[in-house]
């Protein structure tokens, strides 16, 4: 297998995005990437897209947009794996590289959500459940980690207050993020008063709905030294799958997928949880989130709640956590979401993150999952 | 000069609290009551609909003007519950004030801008010359589905605007349209309710064409925020008027007298010209008056009025607008409301 680097990046700011199109918003970030690779050519790309037909109602996006790029006849694959759809993509690109089939190769993640309503958002979100065991009884999103929030409070005495500081802290975070879709802060308070959604969690528990898309290009990493380009490789990918059905699981408190999944991508960096810098990772509620840090290993299970309260996690603790802003702030166009992560790593990784820059960062790791973990997928940055 | 020669408000008795609605919904009434800013909403009785309220505002002026209802020669009426899909409301309002049979009348619809459309026409008429009078009236029973958030906000009243260039209680110095095609709220024939985009209806609706609309006759006139005693924008919610000033730089003031929909809803057609009568009960002549209307689909008209001494004269010769909103209300509860709107299905 082939070093592989992360030679260009490019992300546009998020939000509702009803001026553009779903190709526009995928070319324009593409072309961002392209330009910052200073590339002329691509090999292959791939896109991650969760549900493009039930938002948009358009398939067949990869040679949409292929051809919107100007870059037919190259090979482009779709990659669908629900809100892991990105992170996916991510991989397949990665693999790619790695196996010497193609030297460049654009990964691009891209959801344009709000262009339906809240009805018919919902339900398309709800296609990453199981439909026969859940959807068709009822159960959103919302809801599913609703009932992974309760339990987590119940066995491991998790509190409100500290779901709420979850938010918080991305909230902070993504006031300094300006591509974020809500850049501003939030107070325990404003959580804790908010509107609610599936009991205990509250609107500002909740991840929004968001339009946007996220680019990379990967090359392999000799090729990336010789262009004379910062170099960011990809030290590890790590994938796993576990029941979408949440009632399959012996434990609903805890997030397996991840769990195997950074445990394949750090034993292919050769590298510890403890060795990186920050991490990205896939709050779409505030409860996953402290449940992914006790996946990984940031924390020992059952401590995720009281890590977030102590500050591990902020931007100034031991282990930054989400610095972009994560999901919460920042936007959770779902396809796009695990390549906004590895763009996000990569800036921080060249000390590009301004205002959010987590000094001396030179290991970060993200972490993008589908449904309530029924998939993840892990990657392990580092910079040369 | 053309403008206005006499004002009518009509606003229905009864009220429904958002609390009241909340409640059967399993709703958060205060998040709608901070939200949206409602308190509660004006509701017709079962015997009410756009064509009464209409001629009900359209007395009203006619009280202001003094005039013979004979010389009126168009007859506009802007609702989006006009009570027949084939049968004009404006030939019955006629009938009703007396103004046929030598008499234009046409009914528009522009969602909540079929009221100002009206106005609009009708100013047009009486400056042109074609007609010596022209009345417009806005009126709505509007429609929200069950459960929807525009339940809380879909209400019901009128106002009614009598042209003319003799003894104008308030010149018309300017108009200014702006429209594009923008799908933020619709109602299919056949549908009972609207279906609307959500938060589409926000920033690239609402506030792209009142702002459109505001700066294009304050740039055309050659006014600024400043030069205006009062400004009156469509009133969906409690919140957007306010906000959309802000953006344009009027100040809380110069919106507050005619901003009633805390208490009144949005009476769709009605909601911007109800805040122009309740703007012109308490003005005082020299002042400026900047009403800016919204109409999903989606346009903006707007209308610089200029008060004269006349208005001192004939403002009380029918009842004031906030005196219907604020006194002799009737309370109902959800129950008796959903007859009321004819929500219950009852045996053929």
């Amino acid at each position: 297998m082939r070093d592989v680097a992360v030679i260009g990046v490019g992300m546009t700011k998020w939000g509702e995005l009803w001026e553009k199109s779903l190709r526009t918003i995928f070319v324009e970030t593409a072309l961002l990437a392209v330009e910052d690779a200073g590339i002329d050519k691509i090999d292959s790309m791939y896109v991650g897209c969760m549900s493009s037909g039930l938002f948009a109602g358009q398939e067949h996006i990869g040679s949409l947009f292929a051809d919107y790029l100007g870059r037919k006849p190259v090979p482009a694959t779709r990659v669908e794996s629900a809100c892991c759809s990105g992170g996916l993509a991510l991989r397949q690109g990665f693999i790619e590289v790695a196996s010497g089939m193609s030297d460049v190769v654009l990964v691009g993640g891209i959801e344009k959500m709000t262009d339906v309503g809240g009805n018919e958002a919902t339900y398309a979100l709800g296609t990453a459940a199981d439909q026969e065991y859940e959807g068709f009884h009822g159960l959103t999103f919302p809801a599913l980690y609703a009932m992974m929030a309760v339990d987590h409070m119940h066995r491991h005495g998790t509190t409100r207050e500290q779901l709420a500081m979850v938010a918080v802290k991305n909230h902070e975070n993504g006031s300094r993020n300006p591509l974020a879709q809500f850049p501003f802060k939030v107070t325990v308070d404003m959580v804790l008063k908010s509107v609610l959604v599936a009991d205990p969690l509250r609107i500002l528990d909740c991840s929004p709905i968001t339009d946007g898309a996220a680019a990379v290009i990967l090359c392999p990493a000799d090729m990336a030294r010789k262009l004379k380009k910062p170099v960011v490789r990809i030290a590890g990918s790590g994938q796993a799958t576990d029941t979408i059905a949440l009632s399959s699981r012996k434990d609903l408190s805890w997030m397996e997928s991840t769990h195997l999944a950074a445990k394949a991508a750090l034993a292919q960096a050769k590298r510890k949880i403890g060795d990186m810098d920050l991490f990205e990772v896939h709050d779409c509620f505030t409860i996953a989130e402290i449940m992914i840090i006790e996946a990984l290993g940031l924390v020992k299970k059952g401590q995720g709640g009281k890590a977030v309260e102590d500050g591990l996690t902020a931007a100034g603790g031991k282990f930054p956590v989400n610095a972009s802003g994560g999901l919460k702030a920042k936007g959770h166009p779902v396809g796009a979401t695990g390549v906004a992560q590895a763009v996000e790593v990569v800036e921080q990784l060249r000390g590009h993150a301004g205002e959010r820059q987590v000094k001396g960062a030179k290991r970060g790791l993200t972490q993008n999952m589908g449904g309530t973990g029924g998939s993840a997928v892990v990657h392990v940055f580092e910079a040369e | 000069m053309a403008g206005i020669i006499g004002y009518g408000a009509y606003i229905p008795r009864n009220r429904i609290k958002v609390e009241e609605i909340a409640k059967v919904w399993g709703a958060d009434a205060p998040s709608y009551k901070k939200g949206l800013m409602l308190e509660e909403k004006a509701v017709p009785s079962p015997d009410q609909d756009t064509i009464t309220m209409s001629v009900e505002s359209a007395r009203n002026a006619l009280k202001r003007a003094g005039i013979d209802p004979r010389e009126i020669g168009a007859v506009y009426v802007g609702s989006e519950s006009h009570p027949y899909a084939v049968k004009p409301s404006g030939a019955t309002l006629a009938e009703a004030i007396n103004a046929v049979p030598a008499v234009h009348t046409a009914d528009l619809e522009f969602a909540c801008k079929a009221g100002s459309e009206g106005m609009f026409i009708a100013l047009s008429l009486v400056q042109a010359g074609a007609v010596k009078y022209a009345l417009a009236v806005g009126a709505d029973t509007s429609q929200g589905a069950p459960g929807d958030a525009l339940e809380y906000s879909a209400a019901a009243g009128a106002a009614a605007f009598l042209f003319g260039k003799e003894k104008p209680i308030a010149e018309a110095l300017e108009t200014f349209s702006f429209t594009t095609d923008t799908p933020d709220f619709w109602r299919r024939e056949y549908m009972h309710y609207p279906q609307h985009g959500g938060r589409f209806t926000g920033d690239p609706a609402y506030f792209k064409h009142i702002t459109g609309s505001a700066e294009g006759i304050m740039k055309k006139s050659g006014l600024k925020p400043a030069d205006f005693a009062y400004v009156i924008f469509h009133q969906p919610n409690g919140k957007f008027p306010f906000r959309v000033g802000e953006m344009l730089g009027f100040e809380k003031k110069q919106i507050e007298p005619g901003w009633l929909v805390n208490k009144l809803g949005n009476t769709y057609s009605g909601s911007s010209p109800l805040g122009l009568t309740a703007t012109l009960d308490i003005a005082a002549p020299g002042d400026l008056v900047l009403m800016v209307s919204y109409g999903s689909g989606a346009g903006s008209d707007s209308f610089v009025f200029r008060v004269t001494e006349r208005i001192e004269e004939v403002r009380d010769r029918a009842p004031r607008t906030r005196a219907q909103l604020d006194g002799n209300k009737n309370y109902i509860e959800y129950g008796v409301y959903a007859k009321y709107r004819r929500k219950i299905r009852k045996a053929e």
